[in-house]
């Protein structure tokens, strides 16, 4: 079991560190650096050379990766090319940010998502699951951007109940996020429930069908004892991963629905630090949003294989 | 076309099926059909609401609504039409081979498969269109590239259901080829999986593509494209709704239309809709 674990959090921390040597080396590939994109037209002779120096750039790429992991190992993550601020703290304000967003989106779209998956999967080919089925994938395929201006015109333009937009700078109080933070949640928590709904549905479908959910009925179980006690534990389980898959997701890739609400996240970071060719940066980012990929998917990995005993002793790999 | 007529069986494969041959008809004859100039600018005409000379109205720069919808779908389609069948082609023989030869390799390039998957795919993306422009020549390779990569995951998984079966051990002891292992028994076998994940793959990279438009990294204005038209009209959704209206449900009803063929196509296989992710 230990040995398990130790393996997969090796794999873990290998796949860490080759998503940041992809996308260091990425950088390196394409034409122009950090200088050339901060110092624009000035970027010639003495300058550019002085820019270069500063930010280590004259060093081969080898050993510039080498410092670079080794100061990310011990979280100096170095200035931004652009502003000249500490990395690490322009991220952590933006790390809150998008932590609080997916954080009210969990805790409203987690529980909603498991309540409607067990109803429907329950009650299937009823009326709810008709509507919640279609629903869903409507709310999984449309996307975010078309989703959120139909939410605006609604509820923002229309009826007025909300504000569409949210003005808090980065590091404004976390008061200052509400209630400008509503709507962004609402699409989130539209695109999430619909995923995890689905796995959740077919699941409990699948185990309520299954030999021992048969055996109990057949013994004269009372149903809501067998739907607590005996079909739901096994039919949460693959609910896991897909949870998992949603927090990297919500962690890593709502650049589509930031810059729509001009929320000032992750996301928007990302996208405002390529368009300023702030490299390091960048790379910053690349290795932020990976480790949380991979951190979040071996939790997942560790949950199941605790909530599951039958895993622990065969399928070693995976 | 068994798969096909089953499809069609079901009301969602019908309606998927149809919604997609509709959007595929209109990329291919709008040109024909629209009444006005797509970028003819009327500054006495900006914002007028939907008549009889303009159906769906017109935009902040007088431009007709009707036309620049039916065109606007054009590029999006020809670029993901064609970046689809590349991706599945070359995710799933990387793939296939993968889980036939197992080992150090295998071990090794699905490493790599992972750290790309780790990184969110706007960066990965921007980081190329910013350095090398958004135009087709640049996006198809592009998003060829990096949808094919989690194309290898589903390829190999479904391979290596089928490599251990008795069929694959036969075919080896005829003293079959990889090659020919791969072309003969495997490819069959795997064929339907892929087809399901080609299906999804069209609509995950239409999605890209339009959000990319939309962000402003995809096509250029004046260009007429939904997800750029989106982006322009939402400014002015106060006071003029349609132009806004008019390519969310363009863009909606074919991503829709494409899942509902999606998913009838799975369940015509006889596939799970795989628990796959977008990006």
């Amino acid at each position: 079991m230990l040995r398990l674990v130790l393996n997969r959090l090796l794999l873990g921390l290998i796949t860490v560190a080759l998503a940041s040597a992809v996308i260091f080396g990425a950088v390196e590939a394409l034409p122009g650096d950090a200088c050339v994109a901060v110092l624009q037209r000035d970027a010639v002779g003495q300058r550019l050379e002085n820019c270069r120096r500063d930010l280590g750039l004259d060093r081969p790429a080898l050993t510039r990766y080498a410092s670079w992991a080794a100061g990310a190992l011990r979280g100096d993550l170095g200035v931004s090319a652009g502003s000249g601020k500490p990395i690490a703290t322009l991220l952590g304000e933006r790390l809150r940010n998008t932590l609080l967003l997916a954080g009210c989106t969990l805790a409203v779209g987690i529980p909603l998502a498991l309540l409607l998956g067990v109803l429907t999967g329950l009650r299937r080919d009823g009326a709810l699951d008709i509507v919640l089925s279609t629903g869903g994938i409507l709310a999984m395929t449309i996307p975010e951007f078309v989703s959120a201006t139909v939410l605006i015109f609604v509820f923002s333009i229309g009826l007025g109940w909300v504000p569409g937009i949210v003005l808090a700078a980065p590091g404004a109080p976390i008061a200052d996020f509400f209630p400008g933070i509503v709507l962004p949640v609402a699409v989130l928590t539209m695109v999430m429930t619909a995923h995890i709904l689905r796995t959740v549905r077919s699941s409990v479908i699948e185990v309520m069908a299954s030999d021992f959910v048969r055996m109990a009925t057949l013994k004269g179980v009372p149903r809501a004892r067998i739907v607590w006690r005996h079909a739901l534990p096994s039919a949460l389980l693959p609910a896991v991963n897909v949870i998992a898959l949603t927090i990297a997701w919500l962690l890593g890739g709502v650049v589509v629905v930031e810059k729509v609400f001009n929320y000032p996240g992750l996301g928007r970071f990302m996208i405002d630090s390529i368009t300023e060719r702030d490299l390091p940066v960048v790379q910053a980012l690349a290795l932020l949003v990976a480790s949380v990929y991979v951190a979040v998917n071996l939790a997942a990995d560790l949950l199941t294989l605790a909530l599951d005993p039958r895993l622990r002793t065969h399928r070693a790999r995976g | 076309m068994a798969v096909l007529a089953r499809m069609l069986a079901r009301p969602s494969g019908a309606i998927g099926l149809g919604l997609v041959t509709l959007h595929l008809l209109a990329a291919a004859l709008s040109p024909w059909l629209v009444p006005y100039d797509a970028t003819a600018i009327d500054a006495g005409l900006m914002f007028a609401p939907p008549d009889a000379a303009h159906w769906l109205g017109t935009d902040q720069l007088g431009r007709d609504i009707l036309t620049r919808t039916l065109l606007g779908g054009r590029e999006a389609i020809l670029v993901t039409l064609i970046a689809t069948p590349i991706a599945v082609a070359w995710g799933g023989l990387t793939g296939i081979h993968l889980g036939l030869a197992g080992g150090r390799l295998d071990d090794v390039l699905m490493r790599v498969v992972d750290a790309v998957l780790a990184l969110p795919w706007i960066l990965k993306m921007l980081v190329i269109i910013v350095t090398f422009g958004a135009g087709v020549n640049v996006l198809i390779p592009t998003l060829a590239f990096f949808y094919g990569v989690p194309v290898i995951r589903v390829a190999r998984a479904a391979t290596q259901g089928v490599v251990a079966r008795d069929f694959i051990s036969a075919a080896r002891a005829r003293g079959h080829g990889r090659a020919s292992i791969v072309r003969r028994e495997l490819l069959p076998n795997v064929l339907d999986a892929l087809m399901v994940e080609g299906a999804m793959r069209w609509s995950w990279m239409l999605l890209a593509f339009s959000s990319l438009s939309f962000l402003g990294f995809g096509v250029a204005p004046p260009t007429p494209d939904w997800g750029l038209m989106i982006a322009d009209s939402r400014s002015f959704m106060a006071i003029a709704p349609w132009a806004a209206l008019a390519p969310v449900a363009a863009l909606s009803t074919l991503i829709i239309g494409i899942n509902f063929a999606a998913d009838a196509l799975a369940k015509a296989v006889g596939l799970d809709r795989a628990q796959t992710t977008p990006h």
